[in-house]
């Protein structure tokens, strides 16, 4: 609509953005289809990836947040009621929260299990808490009801980006995908 | 030892009076205790305080898992250890992992083929000193009814009378076939296995 005056997300933000999408998506797919494998060792391959992708996310997240406080996000376009800023930016805050809860919700649900979790097969991770079979139900039940929060809440967030881009025709979409023009 | 006591304590005029099968029963009861004195004594096991682990580590995480079910027969001398001797036999079928749902996968064929092969077995065949509380242990083990000769530092702690064993023994699953098929790839869990073992008994 008007592109000269559109801002977008850093470079920094934008990758980071899909970046975490795509581990996101994978941890989620892995994590759906791993758990009904019978017993095998692919299932426990399958386990230990999904453990480390979840670990990449989180740190990965840790910077976003950084970035994110850092360097204000662009402004909302004028053509957005005050309620839709408001949703878009409650959907935003609980999409970091989830960002965060639901990697570590598995990280403690995995040690509470007594499985420590070893990064790429070459670094053990701390452990946090000790293996604690009631604990183990308790995360394993945060992990997937943070998960399936986290699934409407992707699922909003792409309903919403595509709203944006197809029936209001606005920037929204546009601002966070990579930029290649050579303007710069 | 107590019997032996008691015998002693007994006044000689008590002993000459009474019948003279109770006092033949005395004395051989005191030279039973006499002869277990000089040679070893089986201590009694505490069961609840005694412990045999494995660790195994699988894509490089170590997991830790419990054999909840065993018997440990220990004829210990402790004036001289050289001569002790030790049998462990544990329950094959009550190896407890942290993910339970994996406590019956492994009493399958591929693993621990627990119907067939019910127990696995330490009996020790020559105890060597090692320094004080610590002997060389060698002996026969024997896991899903195969049987290599093994040999592992053993620590002794006494304490009033309660007496601590405690070892690691690391052997290779591959050996004894524990994980065939797809289960063979040491890459997903490593062919080193520790057997970690704490017995706690009482004189």
């Amino acid at each position: 609509m008007q592109p000269e005056t559109m801002q977008r997300y850093s470079g920094k933000s934008v990758l980071l953005h899909w970046l975490v999408a795509i581990l996101i998506i994978a941890a989620f797919a892995l994590g759906t289809y791993m758990t009904d494998l019978k017993i095998s060792p692919t299932k426990l391959k399958l386990y230990s990836w999904h453990k480390w992708i979840g670990v990449t996310v989180l740190a990965l997240v840790a910077i976003r947040l950084l970035v994110r406080l850092f360097s204000a996000a662009p402004a909302y376009p004028d053509s957005m009621k005050t309620w839709e800023k408001q949703v878009a930016s409650l959907t935003h805050i609980a999409l970091y929260v989830l960002m965060f809860g639901v990697p570590l919700s598995g990280y403690l649900y995995t040690y509470a299990a007594g499985f420590p979790v070893v990064y790429l097969g070459l670094i053990e991770l701390p452990a946090l808490i000790t293996p604690d079979p009631a604990m183990k139900d308790s995360f394993k039940e945060l992990h997937e009801v943070l998960t399936n929060g986290m699934l409407l809440l992707v699922i909003l967030h792409i309903a919403a980006a595509l709203k944006h881009h197809f029936i209001d025709k606005d920037n929204i979409l546009k601002r966070m995908l990579p930029d290649f023009s050579n303007k710069e | 030892m107590k019997n032996l006591t008691q015998a002693v304590q007994l006044p000689a005029s008590k002993i000459f009076n009474t019948a003279s099968l109770a006092t033949s029963l005395l004395i051989a009861a005191a030279i039973g205790s006499v002869s277990t004195l000089s040679h070893a004594a089986n201590v009694q096991i505490d069961a609840p305080k005694s412990t045999v682990q494995v660790v195994f580590k699988q894509m490089n995480v170590p997991v830790q898992a419990q054999f909840k079910k065993f018997t440990a027969t220990i004829d210990y001398n402790s004036a001289k250890p050289e001569s002790s001797k030790a049998q462990v036999d544990i329950d094959a079928s009550s190896l407890n992992l942290p993910a339970p749902e994996y406590n019956a996968e492994v009493l399958k064929k591929e693993w621990f083929n627990a119907a067939q092969f019910p127990k696995a077995s330490f009996v020790s065949t020559s105890m060597k000193s090692a320094g004080s509380g610590k002997l060389d242990v060698t002996g026969n083990l024997t896991i899903k009814g195969k049987t290599v000769v093994a040999s592992f530092p053993l620590s002794i702690k006494t304490e009033g009378k309660s007496l601590t064993f405690e070892g690691s023994l690391p052997i290779k699953r591959l050996t004894f076939n524990i994980g065939e098929g797809e289960w063979k790839d040491t890459s997903m869990i490593a062919d080193e296995v520790m057997i970690k073992f704490k017995v706690v008994a009482n004189q």
